[in-house]
């Protein structure tokens, strides 16, 4: 039976309430993880990995937070993704809402899409996939 | 010299399990300042023995291939403070391994009693730092941790 939005982000929400220590009524899905829940770069893996548990999932890496896209010249130049970077992003990232981050397309940036909202879209589909 | 805040193994189960025991006494300097009046060994130090029992038992676990360094404390819970005269326990337990990371579980004791518990992540630096260099040498791993666990696993090395 697949997992419902509420039920997904009940999950989610004690997933990052243990690997950011921070409050359940933090954890909105507009709640931005570096933003508003202090997330920083080994936080991602954590997540990464207590969603693999939680939800018994494999999450290849790349596939929920980019890895390879930002290290790679081809999709970044001078701090900004370039077009093909973008595209590129779009195709390996649909959980992502990239409007607005399309205007001025910054990599330090990036980080601040991911919110709550991110993580449920990509849970979601991969749970009521397989 | 290394900073060892444990004194042997007890335990070694290779990829799954570790043991480690330390004498708290009040040889130690470091508890004449803290405090001279009431000494207590410090939780960081406590935090640094479960990182030290965890961090072996992780870099055993790719053979000290990696270079293991503590990432993130994610949970450190003390029920009680620990002082001169006493032995306390690290049981630190492999939840996850990957090739960037990995995740440790870890219970203190003193006796059979749970005074703590510190949870950990480890990250296998060469693979995280968007491809940054660093030594070849291994300057996690140098002989004085290997020869703490060697006698666990002597017969599985060559």
């Amino acid at each position: 039976m697949p997992m419902t939005e509420q039920e997904v982000l009940e999950k989610v929400r004690e997933t990052l309430v243990e690997a950011l220590g921070v409050d359940d009524d933090e954890v909105t899905p507009e709640a931005t993880l570096t933003g508003d829940l202090g997330a920083e770069s080994i936080d991602f893996l954590d997540i990464v990995f207590r969603l693999e548990k939680a939800f018994n999932i494999k999450i290849p890496r790349g596939e929920l937070f980019p890895d390879n896209v930002l290290n790679n010249p081809e999709f970044v130049q001078d701090g900004k993704l370039t077009d093909e970077g973008l595209k590129q992003l779009k195709e390996r990232m649909p959980h992502l809402d990239l409007s607005g981050f399309e205007q001025d397309p910054d990599v330090n940036k990036l980080a601040e899409l991911f919110s709550v909202q991110t993580i449920i879209n990509y849970v979601r589909d991969k749970v009521n996939s397989n | 010299m290394r900073w060892i805040w444990i004194d042997r193994f007890v335990e070694f189960e290779p990829g799954v399990r570790a043991v480690a025991t330390k004498n708290v006494t009040l040889a130690e300097e470091h508890l004449h300042d803290h405090w001279e009046a009431f000494p207590v060994h410090p939780a960081s130090l406590i935090i640094e023995g479960m990182a030290q029992t965890a961090g072996i038992l992780v870099g055993q676990a790719r053979e000290f291939s990696e270079k293991v360094v503590l990432a993130k404390i994610a949970k450190a819970e003390f029920s009680d403070i620990v002082v001169p005269g006493d032995c306390i326990t690290f049981e630190a337990m492999l939840e996850t391994i990957a090739d960037e990371a990995a995740v440790t579980r870890g219970i203190v004791k003193r006796g059979g009693e749970k005074i703590a518990e510190v949870n950990l992540m480890f990250s296998h630096i060469d693979h995280n730092f968007a491809g940054q260099k660093f030594p070849k040498e291994n300057f996690v791993f140098t002989g004085q941790f290997q020869r703490m666990v060697e006698p666990f696993l002597e017969g599985r090395h060559g």
